[in-house]
């Protein structure tokens, strides 16, 4: 009897071990080499791309289970350069804690997910970000009820935000530099803290402002919230890749690059097919009609051009997602291109 | 197939294939084999990882734990402040998990033996009661009942200026429960050492009213003699020292009270759906343990002339505690574990703070997660050496 059970314990471990054995083959090669990512989204056909679990604007997904917003469209940008088909695209939803390990292990081939770029982030995680595709800045939002109309009137007042972002380092430097005192009531998901806050858990809500504008949208009453003028911090969010993969790290900096030269070269997705028989060397060049600038990074020279066709250039992506005219009416601001007094400026495509 | 049996073959293959039938020696090989895969796959594991983590650029190493933390927490049973350490940080996260664990299976405990012996009432109303509260709550998700504690709380309390004053100087508001701030005075050390004194007295009491009843037969109320003493000595010494315990009272300042201490309404909500949760099996495994005694040890102690109080507390329990523990072991570790769904609501325990604020800033996913997985490990089997101790005090001594 005895041999028995012990023949039994000894088979239950021999499958143990097997599974493990399973687990380690497959993260072997979880690595990127210069051109690995680009094999690897040509072969599966689709780019992976990790999105937030739903910030209207930014990526936010439809009753049908589209995705729509700016992060979104960058992901879209990049697989109508690959594949020349802006739908070739799977997303993964993110929680704040989740995105970098999810770009470590190879699980997403792109991150666009309203991440900060940060130092920190840049040097110590495996990972390089490759634009910014919006500046943004943390915000305080507060009932109109409290009578607050200035950030340095909240000494001792309750603050929700969601943890894992560099938010609550931020609301910890600005209260301790103004010698305030705080609690903060740091909740797992964005969705928490509009329920929590709803709920009266917190005088202010902080977090990004394009965030919370996109929030208060999910308030009983939005009109009753209001965003105070201060920005605390600077929040450069931008799409970010594996470190190691010049050659992907290149296609999605020149994607972003491309939807602010289009704009500034005037070209949309309307009028893109007439420029493209214009004599301008700048737009020929853009629409691949002169060099061979896709082919450097392994793409086709057309690339550019499926970019404005198929999701338009970086003023239609705004104005569709955040611009004025949406719910959450953010105007350019600091996301006008240089030349309109703005921070976004694309090196030349030439 | 004609098997080998010729005396030739039996010198060679033969006797590989009797050791082989040797079920002793084939357990042994089996073990050995066994134990190599296992540290095999352990060491490909480890290489494999620190091998990606280089080639990834991604640092490694426990040395941030000194670093600073930067970021606030907003309950903590220790001093804790933005410029203290990630490390002081892990143990502000791992002392709020033992809180709520802590508190939810004291109060799980007396809630599930509640429910559990009502459930077995022979009034109608009580065991129905008890059903309907077993069925519904266990099989609810925990964290819905979490989230439904926590807003449900939330949006029955007022915001601080219309702050509740249940009794002179404590409040209660959406910011959680405040009371005054004790702050001990010299004296304060009589205070305590009358407490640990009526404690030892209470002890000795009780054995020698033991040993009194076993001699004479005659009992003596202990329970509430050590009651008098645990709380009149105390007192008593605390007016003869002229009250050495000033108290700090909350004030209302701006949003909220400065002064004061604060209950923060996450904790209440935590604790309550952990305890009411768990209670609800608690009270199955109560029940079960019960019904696993003999009916005839009820009888025998009724026809020994002990009521039924008396029955269930001194012949029936005993008894089904042997049936109960081990499966309330498995409650106990259940509800440390589930509190790691505190990050939800903005608890600030281990999981919340530790791997989630602190892994996000550092990145150091691999480090953060075995810092945290080697804490839980711990708490679950000190818990279950503490409960197989008991379990072994309470288990049947064989004659």
């Amino acid at each position: 009897m005895k041999t028995k059970k012990l023949n039994l314990t000894l088979n239950l471990f021999a499958g143990a071990a097997l599974a493990f054995v399973g687990l380690a083959m497959g993260a072997t090669s979880s690595y990127a080499q210069d051109g690995s990512t680009l094999r690897a989204v040509k072969s599966k056909g689709f780019v992976q791309c990790g999105v937030s679990q739903g910030l209207p604007g930014f990526s936010n997904a439809d009753d049908a289970g589209n995705w729509t917003g700016i992060d979104v469209d960058v992901c879209r940008a990049v697989a109508a350069a690959v594949f020349g088909d802006a739908d070739a695209v799977k997303y993964t939803p993110l929680s704040a804690k989740e995105r970098f390990t999810a770009l470590q292990s190879g699980e997403i081939d792109v991150l666009s997910r309203n991440t900060t770029w940060t130092l920190q982030r840049d040097t110590g995680l495996g990972i390089v970000f490759t634009g910014v595709n919006y500046y943004d800045g943390q915000g305080f939002m507060v009932r109109k009820s409290l009578g607050v109309s200035n950030a340095l009137e909240l000494a001792g007042a309750s603050v929700c935000t969601n943890t894992g972002t560099t938010t609550e380092l931020n609301v910890a430097d600005y209260f301790r530099a103004n010698s305030m005192d705080y609690e903060l009531v740091a909740f797992e998901k964005a969705d928490e803290v509009v329920v929590a806050y709803d709920a009266g858990r917190c005088d202010v809500y902080t977090t990004d402002q394009s965030g919370l504008y996109a929030q208060r949208l999910k308030m009983t009453d939005p009109s009753e919230q209001v965003v105070l003028p201060e920005v605390i911090s600077k929040e450069p969010l931008g799409p970010a890749v594996r470190i190691g993969d010049a050659q992907w790290a290149n296609i999605v900096k020149w994607t972003l690059f491309a939807m602010l030269n289009a704009e500034e070269l005037d070209i949309t997705s309307r009028n893109i097919d007439a420029k493209s028989s214009s004599s301008d060397p700048a737009i020929l060049r853009f629409v691949g009609k002169e060099g061979s600038f896709g082919e450097n990074m392994g793409l086709p020279n057309d690339w550019a051009y499926h970019i404005v066709k198929q999701v338009g250039n970086y003023s239609e992506s705004f104005e569709r997602h955040v611009g004025p005219n949406t719910p959450l009416g953010i105007s350019r601001g600091l996301n006008a291109l240089w030349k309109d007094g703005g921070l976004q400026y694309a090196p030349p495509i030439r | 197939m004609a098997l080998p049996t010729s005396s030739t073959e039996d010198s060679g293959a033969g006797r590989l294939l009797s050791w082989w039938r040797n079920p002793e020696i084939r357990g042994v090989f089996f073990q050995i084999l066994t134990l190599l895969i296992v540290i095999w796959v352990g060491w490909t594991v480890a290489d494999n990882t620190i091998q990606n983590l280089n080639r990834l650029n991604i640092a490694s190493g426990y040395d941030f734990l000194e670093d600073t933390a930067g970021f606030s927490i907003n309950f903590s049973l220790v001093d804790y402040s933005e410029e203290s350490s990630y490390g002081r940080a892990l143990l502000v996260g791992f002392l709020n998990t033992v809180l709520c664990a802590g508190l939810g299976i004291v109060l799980a405990t007396v809630l599930g033996f509640i429910v559990g012996i009502a459930r077995l009432s022979n009034n109608w109303i009580i065991a129905r009661l008890a059903t309907v509260y077993v069925e519904i709550i266990r099989n609810v998700p925990l964290l819905l009942q979490i989230f439904f504690w926590y807003i449900g709380v939330l949006r029955a309390l007022p915001n601080p200026r219309d702050s509740l004053e249940p009794i002179p100087n404590v409040f209660l508001n959406s910011r959680g429960l405040i009371v005054p701030t004790p702050i001990l005075q010299s004296g304060t050390g009589f205070v305590f050492a009358a407490f640990v004194l009526a404690c030892v007295g209470s002890f000795f009491l009780w054995r020698w009213a033991r040993l009194r009843q076993q001699q004479t037969g005659q009992q003596f109320p202990v329970f509430w003699t050590s009651m008098a003493m645990i709380v009149l000595l105390p007192l008593a010494v605390f007016f003869l020292a002229g009250s050495p315990v000033s108290l700090v009272l909350p004030e209302l300042k701006g949003f909220n009270f400065a002064t004061g201490s604060t209950l923060v309404p996450e904790l209440v909500a935590l604790v309550l759906a952990l305890s009411i949760y768990t209670a609800s099996f608690i009270a199955e495994i109560v029940r079960s343990g019960i019904q696993a005694v003999n009916w005839g040890q009820t009888e025998a102690a009724s026809s020994l002339g002990l009521h039924r109080g008396q029955t269930l507390r001194l012949v029936i329990i005993p008894q089904a505690m042997r049936v109960i523990i081990p499966p309330l072991t498995n409650q106990y570790l259940n509800l440390t574990k589930n509190s790691s769904l505190a990050a939800a609501i903005a608890y600030p325990e281990l999981v919340s703070v530790f791997a989630g604020v602190v892994l996000n800033q550092t990145g150091q996913a691999v480090e953060v997660l075995s810092i945290v997985i080697a804490i839980y490990l711990s708490l679950s089997i000190v818990t279950s050496v503490f409960m197989n101790w008991y379990n072994a005090k309470f288990a049947l001594v064989e004659r």
